[in-house]
């Protein structure tokens, strides 16, 4: 790597190589596969996301399977052996934390999605206590409740947030998704409340119609770089106007998409798709065509080309607005060769 | 020393003490004794060490007979060695017991003495078992109680290191093996003290070795056998001495009395009954109340049986004694009396004989027989046997505890009597086996014996059915030591969990006058009372009980605990009992859910704690009841059942069985088919219902339906006429019916809610496809409207069999009747499709051989049994022998047929110009039969009969009629004897039935020799991949990965292929099917089994409650074992080979879904990967290959590959899901 270009970059507070980050995926899972992302050159690690309703659910349903059709028969009073201790619970998430930062030398950040006020805090704690560098507070909400407003929805957010932050000291980054009505408030609000950090943006599994069984599936579809826009755009303009950093996440794919991530505003730029469609070793290359890219843009480092391209920074900042989307529409019919109508 | 007292019952203290004092144990399931075999695995697999530090190997075997072998073996090599065993299994065991005594070798097996099947099965207690062992030289240590056979496993095993003379260790089979009792728990340092160390070395020492080589096991003749055989006596004479100086020993160390004789009572008793087991204890309560009152009683309780030791017993019975009353627990039908009465007959008469009796003359001594098959033993039977010794010419033999109104040797006791005093508190629970609540009362009773000073004990009744099995609990709490070997007769808490046991059980029968009742009812408190039947209201009014009343349905659902009320009930029974004080207790249930579901996870913790607040809150009494004047008692079975039904079945369905007299009962164990039909149990409380609109009348509900309550017909519409309201009906979607019309309908009060219908159901509401053509709806509602249709329906015309249809495939087979039906089998059953299906294809001439397991449980237990006969008065003839014999059983079924025929043939080639010389034109009312030219003469046409399908079968029948109409009136043997023979010139088949635990191990030798035989057998194996009915324990159908019972690491080798194993005959018919992966080859697979002239093996995936599985997914559950290709469909038709084909045919394709994907929706699978997820990964990849290598072994099959099986393992197709196929 040639010394001249200074990759480095600050998120959370944590002193990263670079900015490209594998964020919360099935990667995280093992030690070995943090390891092999280790190896391959990722400056950090997003563990992947500790969910409260399925440490619930798998307690729940071994609970029902063990005691199912249990001391009804006499010649049958149970159907299983009874170990002595299951292995359910954070247990195994904390333990792979644990394992985690004496293994490796890159940041783990550890990733939450909590289902009760409890759960969140409760769960929050034990990460920072098995050596989380940072969390992730993944909140994974669609707002299906007719009765919930956008206000409930807002403050949803931000009592997870206040709550865990009074329990943890460690930084804290909060995973967005899009919708909301005023996104840039809500950033705003978070920033406000505690969050070091933003990560936009979470990308939903979007359900699926199977015609042939009449049945609704979940359909799971690895993003693309196209998915990018949508991130870049809300950090390049939250960039500067909101006190946090940025993490952005969805539909980065090689270091073209790091670098736009970076001048729009973000610290770090997260993938997992591309990972899992091509293999860790891709973030060797990514790193390795950024660091190219720069050397022959005559860019010193991450750190001058952020935010570069933010709204603040570029000379049209009503790109990035709904004035745009009118222009662009009028662009089309305006098209002297009637071609693009 | 400070011993921890706890709550445990017989088999767990038994297996504590064995586990730690042996090196080697052998296992095999069979009730009552599996937990023992159980927990050694489970902490073998936990790694406990013994009492030496190292970790003792748990080997299942394949039977008890495998299993003694096994035992045998390693202790000729040397190793502390034991084994735990009952009934069946003990007698599978005794050749090698004797080769073991023969041998001086020591060892204890420990044994729940169980009853041995003769007029029919029990798996409840009594000696039988251990009486049939009494030739084989091996001690008899007998302990009566849970903390003695917490002691005598240790007193058996140092006095067999110590005498060497082999030990039976016995308790009673549930009563002692079940009971949950307070002991006190014996220290490793107790042990320690007992068992000596030089004499395990010298055990050791006389092991084969061939650093020091010597012969063991010669064959001798008569010059010398007799000699060598009477070489041993000293042993057996030294023996009880060294028994009595352990007991002393234990006695020194631990400070509990015991001798080979222990005598309680009077010391100058003139009666004293002799006794060994669990009634030795309610004797021995029985004795001090007596003798409080001034009577002059005893109990000698036999601890040593044998050696029998004469001088021990005349030591222990008083001088005083004039009469004595011998009771044994089994039964030896035509002897001179039952063993332990002959023993001390022989005793006293040679004692008094040579003056050494210490009662100068001989007493008069009688026998009787008492708890056959966990019969209860009451302190009112054990005074009824003292006061029958006061009688003037007293009963000899006699029984106690049934009414004998055929030999007259019964005693009349007074059923009234209650000994038990009032510091005792007694519960009695009456709930459903998935409601929790014997698991609730275990904890109860845990939590009094464990965390308070007091002494508890829960002993708990299951009934015979799977699905909705009712359980009654019976604790006492109190401030002494509890020696009740019975059942509570006066409860001062009675709680009924299930409102619906109101209607059919007199659940307050034992209730103590001003007893708290506590009810679990949905109606709430203003409403119940109105509900409960008059009869109930009546009882309450009378003994001025104290009503409780809670919704706990309703607070369960709420808190998201579903059926589950245990918690629920357990803080009411707390709350209102006055057990221990309120605040206490609700910490201390606390405290238990905590230690009990802790380490299943906080949520389960946190959804408990939940139910202990909601409880308090939710509960109420029931101030002032009102009047009487409640719904009647609806009738236990329909007033229309055949007398038998009536008078017999009835009083068993109600809980009366126990006062049925001997006449009652058939003397040879035969008993009517057809009887479930009576018992409408009415457990779904959502049952499915049919919408014809949607409907395309694909028959798969029908077909998948566990319990044969929904059922189709077409009829013609003029049938319908005066059809009940609601009923309906729907053109039929059969090109060859004309204008029949087509009715679905569900039997709801005999459905078990499973479900499994509404999941396979493939026609969905085009505007709603949420809504199915069979969708479940509340029960309630459409109960009464329900009953009417299901009445209806069935007096419907059956569509003719022999009609134009034919049944080869699913859509058709939904029109035959169903021979088994409304089985005890668990709700969802997967196994019991495929005997239905049976039953519709051929069940009108089967004989069915029905292996010992789930599905001669559900299949023959009384009282009532699922094998039907069809509007013609057909159905399967189905017996069960053993466990290990099925296949032998099936066979001999089969000769005594082919020799019927063979012979009928024979007689109708003798008896031809007579036969034929009455003519050949039938009689009008035999409709199918229409002579042809070509078979003019009837026995040409009987002997060259074409029955190969149902035309052809129905034709036979109509000649066999003529036949026999002509033979009436004939003289002559051969005539009457062809007369007796003629049915089975139709042809009949034989299954043989059973599951995996008998195919894959059991009876695996015999299986294999009956398929060599070539013999017309059908083989149906329903392969659960465990021994489901004994709880699930690891058979070699396991799959590797697999977590079981005896496999509680995950099972370690892969599945035996058994299919494979019988193609490699080349004659036998193989297929290897799963109903939910395809219906069609099911049926395809069945029919050509059953078609083909010689052995065919049908092996049937079968999902199981054993699996961990919603019972609901278990077809999609099949179904993916099928797309993992874990469970590739074949079919192996011998036939085809004279075709010039390859008679391999493999039904489904190569494998879309690695294993772990249907794997790890089974708890089995998932519980390793929770236990211990590096040893699952490691197992789930094992497994992987497995799948693999015998996919491409059977792709090469299909290919026609020449070459031998065994080669062509290896070369895992590319597309079988493999390690990097994760998704």
């Amino acid at each position: 790597m040639n010394g001249a270009i200074d990759l480095s970059t600050r998120y959370l507070g944590l002193d990263l190589a670079h900015p490209v980050v594998p964020s919360a995926s099935p990667l995280s899972q093992s030690l070995d596969g943090i390891r092999r992302m280790e190896d391959a050159g990722a400056s950090a690690v997003v563990m992947y996301s500790l969910f409260e309703e399925q440490i619930t659910h798998e307690s729940l349903s071994l609970d029902h399977y063990m005691t199912y059709g249990s001391e009804s028969n006499a010649e049958a009073l149970s159907y299983f052996p009874e170990p002595e201790a299951y292995n359910v619970g954070p247990d195994g998430y904390l333990e792979l934390v644990r394992e985690a930062k004496a293994a490796v030398d890159i940041s783990i950040i550890g990733s939450l999605n909590g289902a009760s006020p409890g759960g969140w805090t409760h769960y929050a704690k034990m990460i920072q206590e098995a050596g989380a560098d940072a969390l992730e507070l993944n909140i994974y909400h669609v707002a299906t409740d007719p009765t919930m407003t956008g206000e409930d929805v807002e403050r949803l957010y931000l009592d997870v947030l206040r709550d865990v932050r009074e329990m943890v000291s460690i930084p804290l980054a909060v995973k967005l998704s899009p919708y909301f009505s005023s996104m840039a408030y809500m950033a705003q609000r978070l920033a406000r409340s505690g969050a070091d950090g933003l990560v936009l943006f979470n990308r939903f599994y979007q359900p699926d119609f199977d015609l042939e069984n009449l049945e609704v599936g979940p359909h799971l579809v690895l993003s693309d770089s196209d998915e990018l826009r949508l991130p870049l755009r809300w950090i390049a303009i939250l960039y500067g106007r909101v006190q946090a950093d940025f993490g952005l996440t969805s539909g980065v794919h090689t270091h073209l998409d790091v670098l736009k991530g970076v001048m729009a505003g973000a610290n770090v730029t997260m993938l997992a798709s591309e990972l899992l469609k091509s293999g860790v070793w891709r973030i060797t290359d990514i790193v390795e065509d950024l660091e190219a890219w720069m050397t022959e843009r005559e860019y010193a480092s991450i750190a001058q080309m952020r935010g570069s391209m933010s709204q603040q920074h570029v000379g049209d900042p009503a790109a990035f607005e709904r004035a745009n989307y009118m222009r662009t529409l009028q662009s089309f019919r305006l098209d002297p060769t009637g071609l693009m109508v | 020393m400070k011993r921890p007292w706890v709550m445990t019952d017989g088999n767990e203290a038994t297996a504590y003490v064995a586990y730690k004092i042996n090196e080697v144990v052998a296992i095999y399931p069979i009730t009552p004794a599996s937990p023992m075999g159980e927990f050694a695995d489970l902490w073998s697999s936990c790694k406990d060490a013994n009492l030496w530090g190292t970790v003792p190997l748990i080997q299942e075997m394949q039977a008890e007979s495998g299993a003694s072998g096994a035992v045998h073996g390693a202790l000729q090599t040397g190793a502390l060695t034991t084994t735990f065993t009952a009934s069946q299994g003990l007698l599978l065991m005794l050749p090698n017991m004797y080769k073991i005594a023969g041998e001086l070798t020591s060892t204890v097996f420990h044994v729940a003495a169980r009853s041995i099947a003769a007029q029919a099965l029990s798996i409840f207690g009594d000696h039988s078992d251990v009486m049939a062992a009494r030739s084989t030289g091996w001690a008899m240590l007998f302990a009566n109680s849970v903390q003695e056979a917490q002691d005598f496993a240790l007193i058996a095993q140092a006095a067999t290191l110590e005498g060497r003379v082999p030990f039976l260790h016995v308790m009673d089979g549930f009563r002692t093996s079940h009971e949950v009792a307070k002991i006190e728990r014996l220290a490793d340092e107790d042990m320690r003290a007992l068992i000596d160390d030089a004499s395990v070395r010298a055990h050791r020492a006389r092991a084969l070795s061939p650093d020091r080589p010597f012969i063991r096991g010669t064959a001798q003749n008569p010059d010398v056998f007799f000699q060598a055989r009477e070489s041993a006596n000293a042993y057996y004479d030294a023996l009880p001495a060294i028994v009595e100086g352990v007991m002393r020993r234990f006695e020194d160390q631990v400070g509990r009395s015991y001798h080979p004789f222990d005598y309680v009572g009077a010391p100058d008793a003139e009666r004293v009954v002799v006794v060994m087991g669990s009634a030795a204890e309610t004797l021995d309560e029985t004795v001090r109340h007596l003798q409080a009152g001034g009577e002059k009683v005893g109990v000698v309780k036999v601890r040593l049986f044998r050696p029998f030791s004469r001088k021990h017993l005349l030591e222990a019975l008083p001088a005083t004694t004039r009469a004595i009353a011998v009771l044994d627990r089994t039964k030896e039908p035509g002897s001179a009396g039952e063993p332990l009465y002959q023993d001390i007959v022989t005793t006293l008469s040679e004692a008094v004989a040579h003056g050494s009796a210490p009662m100068g003359a001989m007493p008069r001594v009688i026998g009787g027989r008492y708890g056959l098959s966990s019969k209860e033993f009451t302190p009112a039977m054990a005074s009824a046997v003292f006061q029958e010794l006061d009688a003037a010419a007293p009963k000899n033999p006699f029984t106690i505890g049934i009414r004998d109104d055929v030999t007259h040797l019964s005693l009349e006791y007074d059923s009234e009597l209650d000994i038990e005093p009032e510091s005792v508190k007694r519960a009695i629970f009456w709930g459903l086996g998935s409601d929790g609540t014997v698991g609730a009362n275990k904890n109860s009773i845990k939590i009094i014996g464990e965390e308070t000073d007091g002494f508890a004990q829960g002993y708990f009744v299951y009934d015979s059915k799977k699905a909705g099995a009712r359980t009654i609990s019976h604790l006492r709490f109190g401030p002494d030591p509890i020696r009740s070997t019975y059942l509570i007769r006066r409860a001062n808490f009675v709680a009924v969990h299930q409102f619906g046991f109101f209607e059919r059980v007199d659940v307050l029968e034992n209730a103590a006058p001003g007893a708290t009742l506590l009810i679990n009812s949905p109606y709430g408190t203003a409403h119940t009372w109105e509900h409960i039947p008059r009869t109930a209201q009546q009882r309450i009014l009378d003994l001025g009980l104290e009503i409780y009343v809670i919704n706990a349905h309703d607070v369960a659902r709420e808190i998201g605990l579903g059926s589950r009320i245990n918690t629920i009930m357990q803080t009411c029974f707390f709350a209102i009992s006055g057990v221990l004080p309120k605040d206490e207790a609700v910490a201390r249930i606390k405290d238990a859910i905590g230690k009990t579901y802790g380490k299943r996870g906080e949520a389960v913790v946190r959804m408990n704690f939940a139910a202990v607040d909601a409880a308090l809150s939710h509960l109420h009494r029931l101030e002032s009841p009102g009047p009487a004047e409640g719904p009647a008692m609806p009738p236990v079975v329909p007033d229309a059942a055949p007398e038998f039904v009536r008078t017999v079945t009835a009083e068993m369905i109600a809980g009366r069985g126990d006062a049925l007299a001997v006449s009652a009962l058939p003397v040879d164990g035969t008993y009517p088919s057809a009887t479930t039909r009576f018992e409408k149990r009415n457990l779904a409380q959502e049952v499915p219902v049919w919408d014809p609109e949607i409907c395309i009348q694909c028959g798969k509900c029908v077909l998948v339906c566990p319990h044969a309550v929904i059922r189709a017909k077409v009829v013609e519409p003029a049938t319908l006429e005066g059809a009940p309201d609601g009923f309906q009906s729907a053109e039929n979607r059969w090109r060859e019916l004309d204008d029949l019309r087509y009715t679905l309908q569900v039997a709801v009060e005999d459905c078990t809610g499973c479900s499994l219908c509404v999941e396979v159901c493939p026609a969905k509401d085009k505007s709603r496809v949420g809504h199915k053509a069979i969708d479940m709806a509340p029960q309630l509602p459409v109960k009464e409207q329900g009953k009417r249709h299901w009445e209806f329906f069935l007096d419907l015309p059956e569509y003719p069999r022999s009609n134009s249809l034919r049944f080869n495939n699913v859509k058709n087979v939904q029109l035959l009747e169903p021979l088994f039906e409304f089985s005890g089998a668990c709700s969802g059953c997967g196994e019991t499709p495929y005997v239905k299906l049976v039953s519709q294809l051929f069940g009108d001439r089967s004989v069915v051989a029905n292996a010992t397991g789930c599905s001669s449980i559900y299949g023959g237990n009384l009282p009532t049994t699922p094998w039907a006969v069809n509007h013609e008065g057909r159905g399967p003839a189905w017996s069960n022998s053993l466990f290990e014999d099925n296949a032998e059983f099936g066979l001999g079924m089969r000769l005594t047929l082919d020799k019927q025929v063979q012979y009928a043939h024979e007689l109708l080639g003798r008896l031809r110009a007579r036969i034929s010389a009455d003519g050949i034109r039938p009689p009008v009312d035999v409709e199918q039969y229409e002579p042809s030219d070509s078979e003019s003469d009837l026995v040409n046409a009987i002997v060259q009969a074409d029955q190969r399908d149902e035309g052809g079968i129905a034709a036979q029948r109509a000649r066999v009629a003529e036949l026999k109409r002509r033979l009436q009136g004939m003289d002559g043997a051969e005539a009457k004897d062809l007369l007796s023979l003629a049915d089975v010139l139709v042809r009949r088949n034989v299954w043989i039935v059973g599951g995996d635990g008998w195919a894959y191990d059991i009876g695996y030798g015999g299986l294999d020799h009956v398929l060599a035989s070539g013999r017309n057998i059908n083989v149906l194996v329903l392969d659960t991949e465990v021994y489901s009915n004994t709880g699930g324990q690891a058979s070699k159908a396991t799959s590797l990965g697999a977590v079981a019972k005896f496999a509680a690491g995950g099972k370690r080798t892969p599945k035996k292929d058994l299919g494979r194993i019988a193609m490699q005959y080349g004659y036998v018919y193989v297929a290897q099917v799963a109903m939910g992966a395809s219906d069609a080859q099911t049926v395809r697979a069945l029919l050509e089994a059953e078609s083909y002239d010689g052995p065919s093996l049908v092996i049937a995936y079968s999902h199981c409650i054993a699996h961990g599985i919603d019972m609901a997914k278990g077809m999609e559950q099949q179904k993916n074992a099928m797309l993992s290709g874990y469970w590739p469909l074949y079919r192996f038709d011998p036939r085809l080979v004279d075709e010039g084909k390859n008679p391999f045919q493999l039904d489904s394709r190569a494998p879309k879904i690695p294993f772990r994907e249907y794997a790890l929706a089974e708890n089995r699978y998932r519980m390793l990967k929770q236990t211990n997820p590096d040893e699952a990964d490691s197992l789930m990849a094992q497994a992987q290959q497995s799948v693999n290598e015998r996919w491409a072994v059977y792709e090469r099959l299909a290919k026609g590959d020449p070459r031998p099986l065994a080669d062509a393992s290896g070369n895992a197709p590319a597309n079988a899901g493999g390690e990097g196929a994760e998704r």
